[in-house]
């Protein structure tokens, strides 16, 4: 097996090394109860990052943060050179660079799934229907969906439905991936098939920062490891190091509950 | 089709043709007492009841023809204003959602009754347009009276539906950079029609039972129309029995099957 490292067709023009996304000293609150206290960190492009934590640790807090889906109260995120706390943020032309699937897939149930993933780009980048529909077809037969495209979502499995909204995500082709514990949901067969496709995304050379509670995905796949309790990050380092030498004993309590 | 599904479907088929013959039977029987109380009661002069009323049947008919435009036109005009108030009704601007539910419960909460005097006397009778004179018959303006009710509340159908949508679904179209607008229009809305229906169809049939209101105001309606060929009859006691059953017998036959077809829509799109 090789590593991610050295699989992955990164641009050689230098950009791998400027962070596509910056998070600065974020902070937010619901009410009086604190979820992010101080988060930061970089993440480059075409790196693979996974953030791993206890239950209420302000995980998917923060990844939604970075498409501003929800919002913060202190610090800033700069994506790609967009700041989500500007006043006068276009907030479409953050997530137009920002893809997110969620656990629960939220497909669109009344429209197929070939119209399910070409929606957004008809819409939104007004493209034409035959440039959409092309890359919608490539983009089903890529998470190995052939011959579902005029199925309704209520009629596929939890992993099917869950990679057609990878492919709907993957349709306004974005710069960045979220993935918000998108195998939670799933039956323990079909968790497989969808980290199979996020492997081959992430392999692809695309940015993908991942909220998983699945250990062994995230030691084969990702570059960093963020691991976050509590709202803030207790330790981070390459999967090697967090896996293999954990030093907070934190991190050592939280990986042998769930190894 | 699966043989569950066959099985469904012809119980189903079989159900609906026992309806049907229920329903002939009702109507069957209603004339035999008509007749009963016809023979008991014959004055002999003008006819029986029952020949008056047969006499008269195809006046008290084109009345009810004017039942079924007015609720048909007031539901097309509910429709129109009701769907865009409700829309209003959970926009972020409280500019717009404000004075829309305030119209909202207005006339949710208002009596029909009172709102079919209130319009009859606040729009003129005749007046200018655009320099033409123009009469307003009276069941034009009772028509525009029912549909303010039933918009109120088909306003309400439709917020609420927008709210029965997961909010997963707008996360998910905020996900896709969808504008509010885009999100409304292309995965709220369409959600919401086949949730909305049942209450729809709902509110039809209560309009439509509520139209021989208009008779009050002297529209000739179903109602008016039968009290008219009554009087006309030599406003007998006899009639009133045979003439009230005839009408009773016209709505219910034409209010029962939407009845029934709500509660198996309803039934379909439950909401799970």
């Amino acid at each position: 097996m090789l590593s991610s490292e050295q699989d992955r067709a990164i641009p050689l023009n230098g950009q791998q090394h400027e962070p596509i996304v910056s998070i600065r000293d974020v902070r937010k609150r619901y009410g009086s109860l604190e979820v992010l206290k101080g988060v930061s960190f970089d993440i480059r492009r075409g790196e693979v990052v996974c953030i791993i934590g206890p239950s209420g640790s302000g995980k998917s807090t923060l990844i939604r943060c970075i498409n501003g889906l929800s919002d913060i109260q202190h610090g800033s995120i700069i994506v790609d050179g967009i700041e989500v706390r500007d006043p006068r943020l276009d907030v479409i032309a953050l997530r137009r660079k920002v893809g997110i699937v969620f656990q629960q897939y939220n497909l669109f149930p009344h429209k197929t799934v070939l119209q399910n993933v070409m929606l957004a780009p008809r819409l939104v980048l007004k493209e034409s229907k035959d440039v959409v529909e092309q890359r919608a077809r490539q983009l089903i037969s890529k998470v190995k969906l052939d011959g579902k495209e005029n199925v309704y979502p209520g009629e596929l499995s939890g992993g099917q439905q869950q990679r057609v909204a990878i492919a709907r995500s993957l349709a306004m082709r974005p710069d960045i991936m979220l993935f918000d514990e998108v195998t939670a949901a799933l039956d323990p067969e079909t968790v497989k098939e969808v980290l199979a496709t996020i492997k081959e995304l992430a392999q692809d050379g695309m940015t993908c920062i991942l909220v998983t509670h699945e250990m062994g995905f995230a030691r084969e796949v990702a570059d960093h490891i963020y691991f976050t309790d509590g709202g803030v990050i207790v330790e981070d380092g390459p999967p090697s190091e967090i896996f293999g030498n954990a030093r907070d004993p934190r991190t050592r309590r939280f990986l042998s509950q769930v190894l | 089709m699966t043989q569950a599904e066959t099985m469904r479907e012809a119980r189903s088929t079989s159900f609906n043709l026992r309806q049907a013959v229920w329903i002939a039977v009702i109507a069957v029987s209603l004339f035999l007492v008509i007749n009963v109380v016809n023979n008991q009661n014959h004055a002999g002069s003008d006819g029986s009841a029952t020949a008056v009323l047969l006499r008269w049947m195809p006046y008290i008919l084109e009345g009810f023809g004017l039942n079924l435009v007015m609720s048909c036109l007031a539901m097309v005009l509910a429709t129109l204003f009701g769907v865009p108030l409700g829309i209003a009704q959970q926009s972020q601007s409280a500019f717009v959602r404000l004075p829309a539910q305030a119209v909202t419960h207005l006339f949710r909460n208002a009596p029909w009754l009172v709102v079919l005097f209130s319009v009859m006397y606040l729009i003129p009778a005749n007046g200018n347009f655009l320099g033409q004179h123009v009469e307003i018959p009276d069941w034009i303006k009772a028509t525009f009276a029912f549909s303010l009710p039933v918009m109120g509340n088909i306003s309400e159908i439709v917020r609420g539906a927008i709210r029965s949508i997961p909010t997963g679904q707008w996360e998910s179209a905020s996900g896709l950079a969808l504008s509010r607008r885009q999100t409304m229009i292309h995965i709220i809305l369409p959600q919401c029609v086949k949730r909305s229906i049942p209450s729809w169809m709902n509110w039809y049939a209560l309009l439509t039972l509520s139209t021989p209101m208009a008779a009050i105001l002297g529209v000739r309606e179903a109602v008016g129309s039968a009290q008219a060929a009554m009087e006309a009859g030599g406003g007998r006691p006899d009639f009133l029995i045979p003439f009230y059953l005839f009408l009773l017998c016209l709505f219910f036959l034409y209010i029962y099957p939407i009845a029934r077809l709500t509660k198996k829509l309803e039934r379909k799109y439950a909401v799970v």
